[in-house]
């Protein structure tokens, strides 16, 4: 008994470790954002600012252009999730409820996509868009989004609607409802929770986007937040200020984290094809 | 009626997708630069780009470079992450709840944020790897600087990846390891099994799907990766020597504006990419098609 309690022992110093190892990189952002000048400038770190300062914050939520490229990147998310959410929810219902000839393909084309590597679109894509006029402008931008958002959003809500059983809807279809009566109250409500995540993902892709934004948005007074952010390293010259950069950094990390916690599951479930039940 | 419900999203895939494709290999034919892009008008040269991306140097070590970097980190990612799935099953249940909510902060870190991150860390001047290991005693790693060999470069690279990959490929194997059942494994123990036969002929059987998509995934992200190399090693310091695949189509086709041969390159690229997904959608169609 004494062996196997030292031996869990010896697996939780292990398993502490290595959370320290992970975590501490992000530690180090959020240590860095509090901590002057001179602290963060030393060779010899300080790990806890003892006098913590919000003056990078402040630099970073006043520095030209912040508050434009998050009204940007919000303008980018609700278009982008108000379109494909109808669009992909359609097609997961018939992908979950129907069999139907080339149903196989639909799914291969919703798979496939999801796993072309978006730099090898940008040729055709920016020569497209420069064609049509859209780069340089937001519309460019939600094009490309929307269709990399929505192969995920199929899928997903696909997970949710297989889960409802049959009897459901057939029960509501004997109570005289017709097949859209019997959608609406039946399957909506359930897959409400799924629209929600799909959402979120959507919010959390073009957030956290770069290829595209960088290539299709030019000016500083159009682009998405994450371009404001490696401008930021871009346009120091000199000395970086570190300070301000991890404040900017943490800044942009916190809206992503917090809904990343809403769906962690859900992606996981996704991307694995529920062979994982989260 | 599934046709109905499906026709939104054929529609706009054909239209935002669809085209593109069929303009990329438009455009791999044809001379295409910046003057016929402000034309709007290519001039058909048959597979001249694909020729002389073929006859290139760069593009053959820019590939085989592209997938040992790959095979690397995928390596790496998958064996430290079955490591970590393992420990979860091992640690009291206070650790393990830290442990994976540290992991989940990790993977919910935006990857641009963690360049960030990164590139502070590991900065020659002030950054805290040099501290850590010049305190470690691993030498004196006053001002070293980590970004002046392509080897360093794609190696903090590499470490950045993993880093970010980890938490996927451990929390998944966690849930997996989760299904394996307790009674079979202590049977076994109790039969006397080695823990590493256990492992082998109990847990194995039930994980092998997964670790099989997970494994093809890491594949497929690690060898398009371009946001991570590009901004870590910085876009003034790509040199033909440190390109990786995304980075060599960057540089090729929109950077020079030599649209024509980037499509062409690009064509490469998702054809190596579609070589390597097959695993992965065959077992995703698998179980798309069956429920």
């Amino acid at each position: 008994m004494n062996r196997r309690l030292s031996r869990k022992l010896g697996w939780n110093v292990v398993g502490l470790l290595v959370f320290v190892f992970m975590v501490f990189p992000v530690f180090w952002m959020v240590s860095t954002a509090f901590k002057t000048e001179d602290q963060s400038n030393s060779f010899n770190p300080t790990w806890v600012p003892s006098h913590p300062t919000l003056a990078h914050f402040r630099a970073a939520l006043h520095r030209q252009y912040f508050w434009t490229d998050v009204k940007n990147t919000m303008i980018i998310v609700l278009v982008t999730v108000g379109i494909s959410l109808v669009a992909a929810f359609l097609a997961a219902l018939a992908l979950a409820k129907y069999r139907f000839a080339g149903r196989a393909m639909f799914i291969v084309l919703v798979i496939g996509i999801q796993m072309l590597p978006p730099i090898g679109l940008v040729i055709p894509l920016y020569v497209l868009l420069g064609r049509y006029g859209q780069v340089n402008t937001l519309t460019g931008v939600i094009l490309v989004y929307f269709t990399f958002a929505l192969p995920f959003a199929v899928w997903v809500l696909r997970g949710f609607l297989i889960g409802i059983p049959k009897e459901l809807e057939e029960a509501a279809m004997v109570d005289g409802s017709t097949r859209l009566g019997a959608f609406l109250r039946i399957l909506l409500p359930l897959v409400a929770p799924g629209l929600v995540a799909t959402s979120i993902f959507a919010f959390i892709t073009v957030w956290n986007e770069y290829i595209f934004a960088s290539i299709i948005l030019h000016d500083n007074s159009k682009q998405t937040i994450t371009l404001w952010l490696t401008n930021f390293l871009g346009g120091s010259i000199g000395g970086v200020d570190w300070g301000a950069v991890m404040a900017a950094s943490t800044l942009i990390a916190i809206p992503v984290i917090i809904f990343f916690l809403l769906v962690q599951r859900r992606i996981a479930f996704g991307l694995t094809a529920g062979a994982v039940k989260a | 009626m599934p046709f109905l419900l499906i026709l939104p999203v054929v529609a706009v895939m054909g239209a935002i997708l669809g085209y593109p494709i069929y303009y990329l290999i438009r455009l791999s034919l044809q001379q295409y630069g910046l003057d016929e892009l402000l034309a709007h008008h290519g001039k058909y040269v048959g597979l001249d780009n694909f020729s002389s991306v073929l006859h290139d140097p760069i593009f053959w070590h820019t590939l085989v470079r592209s997938l040992i970097f790959t095979a690397a980190n995928v390596g790496l990612t998958m064996v430290l992450g079955t490591l970590i799935a393992l420990l979860l099953v091992r640690l009291s249940t206070w650790v393990r709840l830290l442990l994976t909510a540290g992991l989940v902060l990790v993977w919910a870190m935006p990857p641009v944020v963690a360049v960030q991150v990164w590139s502070w860390m590991t900065n020659s001047d002030n950054g805290v790897l040099n501290y850590v290991l010049t305190e470690l005693h691993f030498g004196n790693f006053f001002q070293h600087d980590w970004y002046t060999t392509p080897f360093w470069q794609l190696t903090m690279v590499t470490s950045l990846i993993v880093w970010e990959g980890l938490p996927f490929v451990a929390i998944t194997l966690y849930a997996a390891l989760s299904q394996v059942p307790h009674e079979l494994v202590e049977a076994a123990e109790i039969d006397g099994a080695r823990s590493w036969r256990v492992f082998k002929d109990v847990t194995m059987p039930v994980i092998t799907p997964v670790l099989l998509i997970l494994t093809s995934l890491s594949i497929l992200w690690d060898f398009g990766v371009f946001t991570q190399p590009f901004l870590l090693i910085g876009a003034g310091h790509l040199i033909p020597s440190n390109y990786l695949m995304g980075i060599y189509v960057y540089e090729k086709g929109y950077a020079l504006t030599d649209f024509g041969v980037g499509a062409a390159i690009s064509i490469l690229m998702l054809g190596i990419v579609a070589i390597l997904s097959i695993v992965y959608v065959r077992r995703m169609l698998k179980v798309g098609v069956e429920e």
